[in-house]
């Protein structure tokens, strides 16, 4: 099924994609109309031009793909499924995902994966083609984030304040060099390849998505990011 | 040793004529002040450890217990009092910061206090509640200012989603984590069987308590924990928590300790893994941002569900509750700075934020001003203590109020303020498997359903009293309020005239 796109009002595109009669919807010339994918329940979502903000929040049992970029929040609180974007992605990616995969085949913005969490088997991947913005995976709690850094050579390709209120999960930044000023709080280091078996799925899908070659992502070293031990929020406070 | 000794706040005075050595104050004690010496075949108590939670007194079967504050004084200074000599011994001995919950209780003015409800005489009759009818129920969301029929008198009009209460009083938000599944369990059951609801907080819902889902408020907090599509669309409304009177302007923080396996299905994170909530939510700098995270839950739920946009009072809490009025919140909850807490800063909930009485005044002022009230609910909290106070606060332009340390009064808590220690006697504040069990939800929600309806039946009565049969005609009903001992200013933002006037 196809849907236009163009000159319809955000509730009136959600609603007719969520009371679509198929499996499968097309929306073609999407122009920055918010929520798409919310509530949205068993469907594949092909998406042409620019979702808005909050593109797949709350995402359950639907999968979404989008050839062209995305804006903000996008599988915000997301629960599970696939969201691939053939663009950029912007700020707050990713934002307490608790499930799920998320690519995007180019750059993230500020705050990517901030939040993400995971519990029992329900453990979230998102990985970012390009380089990502300042506080990547702030207070992240769980899941996995991966940025590739395509594109970028001799420089991290993280903002700011990685990993910045860091508690579980774990970051693989694919880096010529080592970050520079990393938090205190953080453990880091360089990657061998058996260290990267738990990413290898991810990656593989990355590349066939992107049509990218396998050999030119294993060609620079990885870092792998990981909260050190101590619980640093317990020694703060004194019981009064 | 001696430089960082502070004297046992309180005393555990053991009439030993009286005492049988049961023993029965030790088993009930988590903090482990009372032990049996078998030597001297006596009790003895470890008085540094007791937090006068009053739970050892209510249970020693022959009275023979009582917890007194110490009187070994400091040497007296009007200015250094004892609290704040020992909160600094505190802060050198640690380097920490000081932590307390509850709410805060400092002295602080209570403005209910110095407000007084009219009642009708001679000119305008009283009505009795026992004989009369009498409406004490109300909705809660946005409000159409008309309505559109068709020719066959057929409303047109789509009416926005409301939350349907018999009683214009709800239970607070309240996490399970902060709380225990037996409290929650005894909110849940009452708010039912009164037709209200209760509030799951920012901890998610329990999967055994989605039966209760009619007369459930979930709330999503900036940690999204618990939050899942079925969980949005399992309750009465949707709770956006930006702030809470409390601790305005800060976050939360669960305790990787007390997140067990129960809490961490719960919360949808990881066991043992702290529970952090930012403060604020990293998508919402603006009320633009604020109204995305509106539609997008109204989105998940088709919009079918009331959403509702909780702040702290702080002192531009008018020109906020303007913002979220056009938003596209159907209400917004306001909690004052007396409101209670789990664990906050002590600085942060003794000096930051507003009382409730004057926050609400004035949003239910500015929301009228600018014609935008009936586009909102008000629901305000943060210490609503007794029935009067409801009255005032509808008075005053509120359309419902939240209760929290009320409602835990009746679960048992004594308001020792150390729920941040996870080892509350009385089996609220608690994740101990032998604490919570202490909480029995039967007599719980009973007991629940027994203040609010104890509550709504004195509501009635001085309704009754002032001739107003409805919550609806009391509601931002100044005239029916005089301040006694306001200053000009004060009774300027109240909008009502002093006593005599």
């Amino acid at each position: 099924m196809i849907i236009e796109g163009k000159d319809i009002y955000f509730a009136d595109l959600n609603k007719a994609i969520k009371q679509a009669d198929a499996s499968e919807v097309t929306v073609n010339n999407i122009i920055g109309q918010r929520y798409i994918g919310s509530g949205v329940q068993g469907k594949n979502l092909i998406l042409h031009g620019t979702p808005g903000n909050a593109l797949g929040a709350y995402l359950d049992n639907c999968n979404i793909t989008v050839y062209g970029n995305v804006q903000d929040a996008v599988g915000d609180t997301m629960n599970n499924g696939e969201i691939i974007v053939h663009g950029n992605g912007g700020d707050t990616l990713g934002y307490a995902m608790r499930g799920g995969v998320i690519y995007v085949k180019g750059n993230g913005g500020y705050r990517v994966g901030i939040h993400m969490k995971e519990y029992q088997e329900n453990k979230p991947v998102l990985v970012v083609g390009g380089r990502v913005g300042s506080f990547l995976g702030e207070y992240q709690a769980g899941g996995i984030l991966v940025v590739l850094g395509l594109g970028v050579d001799n420089s991290f390709p993280t903002g700011n304040y990685c990993g910045t209120g860091m508690h579980g999960g774990v970051m693989y930044i694919r880096s010529d060099v080592p970050p520079q000023n990393p938090l205190p709080h953080l453990l880091i280091r360089e990657c061998a390849r058996e260290d990267l078996t738990e990413i290898q799925p991810f990656i593989k899908n990355y590349c066939s998505y992107f049509n990218i070659l396998e050999a030119d992502i294993f060609n620079k070293p990885f870092y792998k990011i990981t909260p050190g031990g101590g619980n640093h929020y317990n020694t703060i406070y004194a019981h009064n | 040793m001696s430089i960082n000794f502070i004297y046992p706040e309180y005393e555990v005075v053991r009439n030993e004529k009286r005492c049988i050595k049961c023993r029965a104050c030790e088993r009930q004690c988590a903090n482990e002040v009372h032990s049996y010496d078998q030597e001297f075949d006596c009790m003895e108590a470890q008085e540094s450890q007791c937090v006068d939670c009053q739970r050892c007194v209510t249970l020693c079967p022959t009275n023979a217990l009582k917890i007194v504050k110490t009187n070994n004084r400091y040497r007296e200074n009007a200015n250094w009092q004892q609290q704040t000599m020992e909160e600094i011994f505190r802060q050198a001995d640690t380097g920490g910061v000081l932590l307390s919950s509850m709410g805060t209780p400092k002295d602080y003015p209570n403005y209910f206090d110095k407000i007084l409800i009219n009642a009708s005489q001679v000119t305008n009759p009283p009505i009795d509640p026992l004989r009369e009818p009498m409406e004490s129920k109300v909705f809660l969301g946005k409000k159409l200012n008309k309505l559109e029929f068709d020719e066959n008198d057929e409303l047109l009009s789509e009416i926005p989603p409301q939350i349907e209460l018999e009683m214009p009083i709800m239970f607070s938000a309240m996490s399970y984590g902060s709380i225990s599944e037996n409290a929650h369990k005894s909110l849940a059951r009452a708010a039912t069987e009164l037709g209200i609801c209760y509030n799951t907080g920012e901890g998610g819902l329990n999967q055994d308590l989605y039966q209760y889902g009619a007369n459930t408020i979930v709330q999503v907090a900036s940690g999204r924990f618990g939050v899942h599509r079925d969980y949005l669309n399992a309750g009465a409304a949707i709770e956006i928590k930006m702030g809470q009177g409390a601790k305005p302007g800060i976050g939360g923080h669960l305790p990787g300790k007390k997140i067990q396996e129960k809490v961490s299905r719960t919360r949808m994170i990881p066991v043992g893994v702290d529970a952090i909530s930012p403060a604020p939510h990293h998508d919402i700098y603006s009320i633009e941002d604020l109204r995305q995270l509106i539609f997008s839950l109204k989105e998940a739920t088709n919009y079918k569900k009331p959403v509702i946009v909780k702040i702290a009072a702080v002192h531009n809490v008018a020109a906020i509750a303007s913002g979220i009025a056009r938003s596209g919140a159907d209400i917004i909850s306001i909690d004052g700075f007396r409101g209670g807490t789990g664990a906050a800063p002590t600085r942060i909930r003794d000096n930051v934020g507003i009382p409730i009485e004057l926050a609400l005044a004035a949003v239910d002022q500015r929301l009228r001003d600018e014609k935008i009230r009936n586009d909102v609910s008000i629901v305000v909290g943060g210490s609503i203590r007794n029935s009067a106070d409801v009255v005032k606060a509808i008075a005053l332009g509120a359309d419902a109020v939240y209760i929290g340390t009320a409602a835990l009064l009746a679960l048992g808590c004594h308001l020792c303020r150390t729920c941040h220690t996870g080892k509350c006697n009385w089996g609220i504040a608690t994740q101990r498997e032998d604490l919570v069990k202490r909480l029995n939800p039967d007599i719980g929600s009973r007991r629940l359903v027994n203040l609010v309806s104890a509550w709504n039946h004195e509501i009635m009565e001085m309704m009754g009293g002032m001739g107003i049969n409805s919550i609806e005609a009391l509601k931002g009903n100044r005239l029916m309020l005089r301040g006694i001992g306001m200053s000009a200013k004060e009774l300027e933002i109240f909008g009502i005239a002093h006593a005599g006037e």
